[in-house]
């Protein structure tokens, strides 16, 4: 086979993304292996280094906050918690909304979908106070509940189901219901093993987004059991600075790393189905 | 009171459309009844509404026995074939087949073994692991039969299943329909706009324009004995000829000529209606026509020409007859078979 020059200019350029994706996190990785005091002398590493087992270690393990009670062990699995809880109800609630949206044809389905839709307007941000003020009146601060239910609903992910849902033929539905099957069992028979490819990706891309909440959990949580991976990236910059002499810069780079394991899991994980749905069109 | 029947069914669209007015039929057990019209005249409505996939606006619909018209579609054991058979894309073709039975808890055993009968039927055995869209058209079609006879329903429906499908096939599956309709013997009505279709595989027809059965009757029946204008024009290929005339004192006159002694007491402007089929060659006969074109079909030739005042006319004649393009014809109707209607209402007078 001849390459053809523009071939070979396609794929510098798909080099060039990989290696600007992918150096970045090499030289993190490289240099959370080395102690802190080369790092701050001799600059960031390319290779690896021998402290990797100490400083990831350290980091997981070592108790910090103000009640030195808290790890970043702990803050992980409650960042995965509050990211799990919110894609997983994100992608049930917008899904089934989707459906009576689609298929229950009531005079209000398109005004009830517009204000869903225009709430892509107001995000937690903009609504942080009123939220908080509910939340803390219904007594869900410092819970995983409370972390998570005001992030469920999603006009994003409601918008492609029923985007979705539109596409599939009405003699789908009817031939369903001839063959007995009630409003349920065309849901959970149908339209979820239909739609699973959108499923994941609603599920990797709202995983991300509760994985990434900064300002809610910040403002949600006292206690510190509660604390997520992003606010500890925060806390753990600023408190290197007392007591000790150097900065840790070598244990945030192996915080960083370890703060990037539970998405690309998610991802890992989902995208065989996602990959399987996109090669092999069903509809 | 018959298996299925429907009494003044009327059905109005939402957005004002009456696509059914005040229907009135009644299908026997086992009977294979086809409804055919042309496109956007009711068909698939009526069809839809015995499946209860529509509404009934007015009317009754009794099936077995009961009165169905408030009966969910799930709870009224009725299948259906559709157009572009509707098959669960996900599911492969055993579980298409058992979807059905697993909803009304029939255990696995019995679904396995109804499932294999099924297929064996069809000759779809081999498929059973697959998806429908590792399947061909004839395949796919067969397995949307087979999911409707699996569950062993009290009325099949075919809503145009073959219209999908090319020329050979459509024949073949036509055939196969008829044959396994006549083995399992249940109640089926099917929907087609194709007369052909209509005629070879109906125990009885029901014509249907703009919403109303203009004729109910065996193929032979509606063949021989249409009752109004649009029966005649629709039923039959090629189409019946129509001439304008004008019926006084039982004598009919044409364009250019006259029968007479006609056996109706019907006066004024009429259409005479006169089958291909009907007509053979004669010295000094009634009509004469010009020819333009010939098709030779093998067994017969369809001969289209022109009659005196260039109006267009079919006559068919064997095959082993020919004739040359722009020969004159002169043409007799045979055994007085012609029929007359009232122009104004399109009734049949004679
Ligand atoms: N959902 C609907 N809303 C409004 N009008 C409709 C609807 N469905 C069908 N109609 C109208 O009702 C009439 C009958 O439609 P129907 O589908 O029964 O025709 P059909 O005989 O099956 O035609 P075809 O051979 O093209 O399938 C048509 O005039 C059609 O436009
Ligand atoms: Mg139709």
């Amino acid at each position: 086979m001849k390459i053809k020059p523009l071939q070979i200019i396609a794929h510098i350029i798909l080099i060039l993304g990989v290696l600007l994706m992918v150096v970045p996190i090499w030289i993190s990785f490289a240099s959370s292996s080395h102690d802190s005091v080369t790092i701050l002398t001799e600059g960031m590493k390319f290779h690896i280094g021998d402290q990797l087992a100490r400083n990831y270690n350290e980091v997981l393990n070592e108790k910090g906050g103000w009640s030195e009670e808290v790890t970043a062990a702990k803050m992980f699995i409650n960042s995965f918690i509050m990211a799990l809880g919110i894609a997983t109800l994100k992608v049930v609630i917008s899904a089934m909304s989707a459906y009576a949206l689609v298929y229950y044809r009531f005079k209000l389905a398109v005004p009830i979908f517009w204000l869903i839709f225009i709430t892509l307007l107001v995000p937690l941000e903009v609504r942080i106070f009123p939220s908080y003020k509910i939340v803390s009146d219904l007594g869900l601060t410092n819970s995983y509940t409370g972390l998570i239910l005001p992030l469920v609903a999603s006009a994003t992910a409601t918008f492609f189901f029923r985007q979705f849902y539109k596409t599939i033929p009405d003699e789908l539905l009817e031939s369903a219901k001839l063959d007995g099957a009630n409003a349920w069992s065309f849901f959970i028979d149908f339209l979820v093993p239909l739609s699973k490819t959108m499923i994941a990706a609603m599920f990797i891309f709202m995983f991300v987004y509760g994985y990434s909440q900064y300002l809610w959990p910040l403002i949600m949580t006292t206690a510190e059991e509660y604390w997520t991976v992003v606010m500890g990236m925060k806390i753990i910059y600023t408190e290197s600075y007392e007591g000790v002499a150097l900065p840790r810069t070598a244990e945030r780079f192996a915080y960083i790393i370890l703060s990037m394991i539970p998405p690309v899991l998610v991802v890992v994980f989902l995208q065989k189905w996602f990959i399987k749905g996109l090669i092999q069109t069903e509809k | 009171m018959s298996f299925l029947d429907l009494k003044n069914v009327t059905k109005i669209y939402p957005n004002g459309t009456k696509a059914v007015h005040e229907t009135s039929l009644s299908v026997d057990e086992g009977e294979f009844m086809v409804f055919v019209g042309p496109s956007g005249c009711g068909k698939s409505t009526l069809l839809r509404m015995v499946a209860g996939l529509e509404d009934i606006t007015e009317g009754d619909i009794n099936l077995d026995g009961k009165l169905i018209n408030e009966i969910d579609p799930s709870e009224r054991d009725v299948a259906m074939v559709f157009q572009n058979y509707a098959l669960y894309p996900h599911m492969n073709v055993y579980n298409n087949l058992a979807y059905g039975l697993k909803n009304r808890g029939i255990d696995k055993e019995t679904i396995e073994q109804k499932v294999n009968d099924a297929a064996k039927l069809l000759q779809i055995s081999d498929y059973l692991q697959r998806k429908p869209s590792m399947l061909s058209g004839g395949q796919r079609q067969r397995v949307a039969m087979g999911r409707a006879i699996v569950r062993n329903p009290k009325i099949f429906l075919f809503d145009e299943p073959l219209s999908n499908l090319d020329a050979k096939l459509r024949i073949q599956m036509r055939l196969e329909i008829k044959k396994l309709q006549q083995k399992v013997g249940v109640t089926s009505i099917f929907v087609t706009h194709d007369q052909v279709e209509a005629m070879t595989l109906a125990d009885r027809l029901a014509v249907i324009n703009n919403g109303i059965i203009e004729q109910l009757g065996t193929p032979i029946e509606i063949y021989d004995n249409p009752k109004s204008l649009f029966v005649a024009g629709f039923i039959g290929s090629p189409q019946m000829n129509f001439l304008d005339g004008n019926i006084k004192n039982k004598t009919l006159s044409a364009e250019g000529f006259e029968i007479k002694d006609i056996d109706s007491d019907f006066e004024g402007e009429v259409k005479l209606g006169i089958r291909p089929e009907h007509l053979s060659q004669r010295e000094n006969s009634l009509i004469n026509l010009k020819v333009d074109l010939v098709e030779q079909l093998g067994s017969d030739n369809l001969v289209y020409g022109r009659l005196k005042d260039k109006k267009d006319f079919c006559y068919r004649c064997p095959g082993n007859l020919t004739i040359e393009k722009g020969a004159d014809l002169s043409l007799n109707i045979e055994n007085n078979k012609y029929y007359i209607f009232d122009k104004s209402t399109g009734k049949r007078v004679n």
